[in-house]
């Protein structure tokens, strides 16, 4: 267990990049993540016990439940915290284009005038896309708040050569991604290299410049949660912008244990550096329930500020269209289908 | 507030449990109940009644019957006719019966949940997915039991009529308990519910009568403590189960020491929960949220001492203040509510009070800014931290959502402290090194040990205390030994009232042995002249004196215990060694035997002394062979791990022998406890204590390590007040007759000593069937769960 470490003395060489507070937990108001030197102590000293994350996860499910008009607020939360997903070997230009479509308005105008919430102006927090189709999604969203973001790294098994997959990195940034989605070489926790998974991330970090870096772990391969902890940390200290559960391809993918754990690093992270790092649940997130049950999470351990879309996403394709319905049903009293709303 | 605005707060916002059908259910009853008794609803005798609230917002609920010792007569009485009839149905009957009351209480779990968070105040969700799923749990399990009582407990027979007294924390949850096993094993029960809340049982009742269990299977009748007390006190009652105070278990233990009363007792405890530098701090931090903000702290086996390593003291504290700020106070019946509220005014006072005594007393007090409900009895979370042993909140049960904070070095310290209380009921251990956290689990003096978790239950793992946290499980094989005796006990005759031979002034006899052959005291493996200085005589059952022994006094028990107690590494002796330690006792009175047999015929008679001695060898073969066999269980509850029922000694035991077979009575009884690694003082046949001479020989040739077995000669009924009263004395066997019986348990509520007596019934020490083997070996030991769960 990390304990005392002063890192807020040695980040004062390291000045932040924006300088201005992005977050706050329990009162303390938090940097954005500008990285801290490797500390192997501390990764090394992570510890955690399956079984009782795994019980922590079933009663926090049971713990909290949102209902009436609450229900429907966390709905749009969720919504505005999405990152509206395209992922798939037949993805086409016109396809993005529908999808970019959907992410300016997930939710059609009857139901916006209904909840009365014309004034959010709701929107998903991006879209997600393979490099090939950014151009596209910045064209459909031009003028809509929407970011782009962009999978990079040899996505999304991360195996192609470090040079390749940084170069991957800032053409994407170059032609204009605002956030890139990059994948960690599993093998490096496998062998517990924690140097040259650190200096892997800070080299995606460096080449991403201002772009937002979300580090995708793949947990379902890292399989154990020690190595979904450790890995959190290390991605931090190397730089994440944001830490990421999962590719979406792996067999398994964002369960809520992992994000429990991965979330604990997070505060931990923030605790012992004064430094805020998000948060993408990615993959297997289907339900309006699951969304709410990790908005309920991330309330629970990292607080209000892990609600908003700065610093919590999800990741899905799917989840939007189980939203809309429950959001109908939240209007009319009655069970909504799936084809009375618009497709991505 | 609109949803754009709600959108900006992002507030949980109220889920609350609809609770009109638990209010239908009221209404229907008028709101008014009267006792279960014989199958149906009986107006109390005394007409009197006594309302039940809602401790949320102080509403009635309903008027219960104030039961009276009429009311418990008529209960009893018809527990009693129901007994043979249910007690002669097929195990496969009873099995149907238990089985559909857990498909009863399933089909009906919200109407419970919602009932029990009404009357009790704790939060829906955990009487919703805690207290009656473990409920139903119970009855299945039990009916399980009912199926193989047969096959699994032969020549064992009910207890009879057994009287139940549950406490409010756990209401329909702690009936489940009691009754499920009761019925399982074939007796009868009459239930009282605790005052606060009696209406999940009432409502159990009705399911009983949907179940169509005979009449007066199950009796229920509510009330206050003088209910309680009549029920206790009723002569027809054959056992007592109660769970409550330990205040209330003492007064219990009194009120049945002069009956044949089986009783167990589960009582309170102040359960360390102990973190190791090594843990995985946030969980433990979780595992706090489940042990001591658990219903409101107000659980028995709370988690209300924690114990932490220096090094990780300060993060610690920081990380518990955190996790306190998130947790949510509030109506219980809201589903996203953590804490919900004290069951009672009385309850709130007592909390306040506490935890204004622990801050005068130096205590730092730490509560997080919640909001509490304006009505209602609530208590925030608090931490109590800068609290030492000697602090009243880290002695003291507060039954209430205070958590007392602290620290320790060494693993041996922490041990120490843990082990620092009357109480031991339960313990947590967080290590993510199994070697420390199994080493620490082996240590504590708890019934329960969880690693890495907290407050799991499961019907099958037994669960209760050491020390004053009571004795006897529920739950378990173990639990199911409570309401089961041996078939021949209850009909074995009575003993005669002792009565020592009177002096005959003929010693100028030819057959006068060595009258010159004065018996010393052992103790501490050393032979000891008595510290009063006296001798008393011992004669032949015909009046002739045999020799003489020491007169032991209070204060050759006191050294005796003292040696016993230093002598406790023979229980972490491997039960190999003891096994051939008691193999070499054997090999050496077998070499003996003519002289032993010899002096012993002068007071039982050649042929019984041939016999002691024949069956004495064989008695010894026989603990010899179950030292390394009687061994623990590893029981199945439904979660990932393994819960490890170790059978672990009693500690120090004091045995008040038989008169009438001064070998082998001995042997039956000092050997079982300690072939599973208990440290003895034994008082010997009073009528002939010259056997000492013999058995120290023995003991002394046989490399028994000193302080294991102790003999104190003297007058049993003496040396008995004062092992009883010894606190540092953990068990105490007699087996004399009726009286010396009561007096045994009467005097053993100082620390709540586990007492174990003959009734005054004769047992067939000749006989190896009744006289050796599990049931002396399930009393010489106590069951320890350690629940590990595992998975990477």
């Amino acid at each position: 267990m990390p304990v005392d470490r002063n890192y807020p003395e040695a980040t004062h060489e390291m000045p932040p990049r924006a300088g201005a507070s992005i977050a706050t937990l329990s009162d303390r108001s938090l940097l954005a993540n500008a990285g801290i030197p490797l500390d192997l102590n501390w990764v090394r000293d992570v510890r955690v016990n399956t079984s009782a994350v795994e019980r922590r996860v079933q009663s926090q499910v049971a713990r909290r439940s949102v209902k009436k008009e609450w229900q429907a607020v966390w709905l749009l939360r969720a919504i505005s915290c999405m990152d509206l997903t395209t992922l798939s070997g037949d993805d086409t230009d016109e396809r993005v284009r529908r999808l970019c479509a959907k992410a300016r308005h997930p939710v059609q105008q009857d139901l916006v005038q209904k909840l009365g919430i014309e004034e959010l102006q709701l929107k998903v927090a991006a879209v997600c896309v393979y490099h090939v189709f950014v151009e596209t999604a910045l064209h459909a969203l031009e003028g809509s708040g929407v970011r782009v973001a962009a999978v990079s790294t040899g996505f999304p098994a991360g195996l192609s050569p470090l040079a390749e997959r940084v170069a991957e990195i800032r053409r994407s940034v170059e032609a204009g991604a605002h956030e890139i989605d990059v994948v960690i070489t599993r093998a490096h926790v496998f062998g517990g290299r924690w140097q040259a998974l650190y200096d892997e991330i800070a080299a995606f970090k460096q080449a991403c410049g201002a772009a937002h870096m979300k580090v995708i772990l793949a947990a379902g391969d890292l399989l154990t949660l020690r190595n979904v902890a450790r890995a959190s940390v290390v991605a931090m200290m190397a730089g994440a912008d944001f830490i990421k559960t999962s590719t979406g391809k792996e067999t398994t993918n964002a369960t809520l244990p992992v994000g429990l754990v991965m979330t604990r690093a997070i505060r931990e992270y923030a605790q012992q550096t004064g430094m805020a790092v998000g948060f993408k649940a990615a993959g297997g997130i289907r339900t309006a329930k699951q969304s709410t049950d990790w908005l309920a999470m991330m309330k629970d351990e990292l607080g209000d500020s892990w609600m908003r879309a700065e610093l919590f996403r999800f990741g899905a394709s799917g989840l939007l269209g189980d939203i809309e319905r429950q959001l109908e049903h939240h209007v009319t009293g009655r069970y909504s289908a799936e084809y009375r709303h618009p497709i991505a | 507030m609109s949803i754009a605005e709600k959108f900006v707060t992002m507030e949980y916002g109220p889920a609350p449990e609809d609770p009109k059908e638990a209010q239908a259910w009221l209404q229907r009853h008028n709101h008014r109940f009267g006792n279960f008794i014989n199958g149906s609803w009986q107006t109390p005798s005394a007409g009197e009644y006594f309302d039940t609230a809602d401790p949320s917002n102080g509403e009635k609920l309903a008027s219960v019957a104030q039961g009276s010792s009429a009311d418990i007569d008529a209960a009893v009485k018809a527990a009693r006719s129901a007994f043979p009839k249910w007690r002669a149905l097929t195990p496969h009957a009873r099995a149907r019966y238990l089985y559909a009351l857990a498909r009863l209480v399933q089909k009906h779990s919200r109407l419970l949940a919602v009932l029990e968070t009404m009357d009790n105040g704790k939060p829906i969700r955990e009487s919703r997915d805690i207290d009656i799923p473990l409920v139903a749990r119970h009855f299945y399990y039990h009916a399980g039991w009912a199926q193989l009582l047969d096959q699994e407990f032969p020549e064992y027979e009910p207890c009879g009529v057994v009287g139940q007294i549950i406490p409010w924390n756990f209401p329909l949850l702690m009936a489940a308990w009691k009754i499920a096993p009761a019925l399982a094993t074939g007796n009868t029960v009459v239930l009282k519910p605790a005052e606060f809340t009696p209406l999940t049982a009432l409502a159990f009742a009705e399911l009983c009568q949907e179940a169509g269990l005979p009449a007066g299977v199950v009796n229920i009748v509510t009330g206050d403590g003088s209910t309680g007390e009549a029920l206790v006190k009723h002569s027809d009652v054959d056992k007592i189960a109660f769970t409550g105070s330990t205040e209330v278990g003492r007064a219990i233990r009194s009120a049945t020491a002069a009956t044949p009363k089986r009783l167990s007792l589960e009582l309170g405890g102040k359960s360390p929960f102990i973190i190791f530098d090594d843990a995985d701090l946030d969980s433990a931090v979780e595992g706090l949220v489940d042990g001591i903000w658990f219903n409101q702290g107000q659980v028995c086996c709370a988690g209300s001492r924690l114990l932490m390593q220096e090094s990780i003291a300060e993060p610690l504290i920081g990380k518990i203040r955190e996790r306190m700020r998130t947790l949510r106070i509030g109506a219980p019946l809201d589903k996203a509510i953590d804490i919900g509220a004290i069951v009672a005014r009385v309850q709130l006072d007592r909390i306040q009070r506490m935890v204004g005594q622990g801050v005068a007393e130096g205590a730092t007090c730490w509560q997080p800014e919640l909001l509490l409900p304006s009505r209602g009895f609530y208590y925030p979370p608090t931490l109590l931290t800068n609290v030492h042993p000697t602090s009243i909140v880290a002695q003291q049960e507060i039954f209430g959502p205070v958590l007392a904070a602290m620290t320790f070095r060494t693993p041996r310290e922490a041990v120490e402290l843990a082990n620092n209380t009357v109480y031991g009921l339960a313990a947590c251990v967080w290590s993510e090194n199994i070697n420390v956290a199994l080493d620490v689990a082996a240590k504590l003096k708890a019934g329960v040990v969880w690693v890495n978790c907290t407050n799991l239950f499961d019907a099958s793992c037994g669960f209760g205390g050491y020390r004053e946290s009571g004795f006897g499980r529920e739950g378990g094989k173990e639990g199911l030994l409570e309401y089961l005796q041996p078939t021949w006990f209850k009909n074995a005759p009575r003993l005669p009232a002792a009565q020592l031979p009177a002096p005959k002034d003929d010693e100028s006899a030819a057959s006068t042995p060595a009258i010159d052959r004065t018996v010393k005291l052992y103790i501490g493996g050393k032979q000891a002249r008595p510290d009063s200085g006296y001798s008393m005589e011992v004669r032949s059952p015909d009046g002739h004196l045999l020799g003489e022994a020491s007169l032991g006094n209070r204060k050759d028990i006191r050294n005796a215990v003292e040696a016993a107690r230093k002598a406790e590494g023979w229980a972490r002796a491997t039960a190999h060694n003891r096994a051939q330690v008691l193999y070499y006792c054997a090999e050496n009175l077998s070499q003996r035997r003519d002289d032993v047999v010899r002096r012993l015929a002068a007071a039982v008679g050649a042929k019984q002394a041939a016999a002691e001695l024949d069956l004495g060898i064989e008695r010894i073969f026989s603990y010899a062979a179950w030292a390394d066999k009687f061994d623990g269980a590893v029981h199945n509850p439904p979660f990932r791990n393994i819960a490890i029922a170790m059978n672990e000694p009693l500690g120090t035991m004091g045995i008040i022998c038989p008169t009438e077979a001064p070998l082998l009575g001995f042997l039956s009884l000092v050997l079982p406890a300690i072939a599973m690694g208990n440290t003895v003082v034994a008082v010997p046949s009073e009528a002939y204590p010259l056997i000492t001479g013999d058995l120290y020989q023995l003991f002394d040739t046989s490399d028994v390590p000193g302080g294991v077995v102790n003999i104190v000669t003297g007058y049993s009924s003496q040396l008995l007040k004062v092992l009883d009263e010894h606190d540092d004395v953990d068990a105490l066997w007699s087996f004399g007759d009726e009286a010396s019986a009561s007096a045994a348990k009467a005097m053993s509520v100082g620390n709540l000593k586990q007492v174990w007596t003959n009734e005054g019934r004769a047992i067939d020490w000749f006989n190896p069937k009744l006289a050796e083997g599990r049931w002396f070996l399930e009393h010489a030991t106590q069951v320890k769960n350690i629940w590990v769960p595992y998975g990477e």
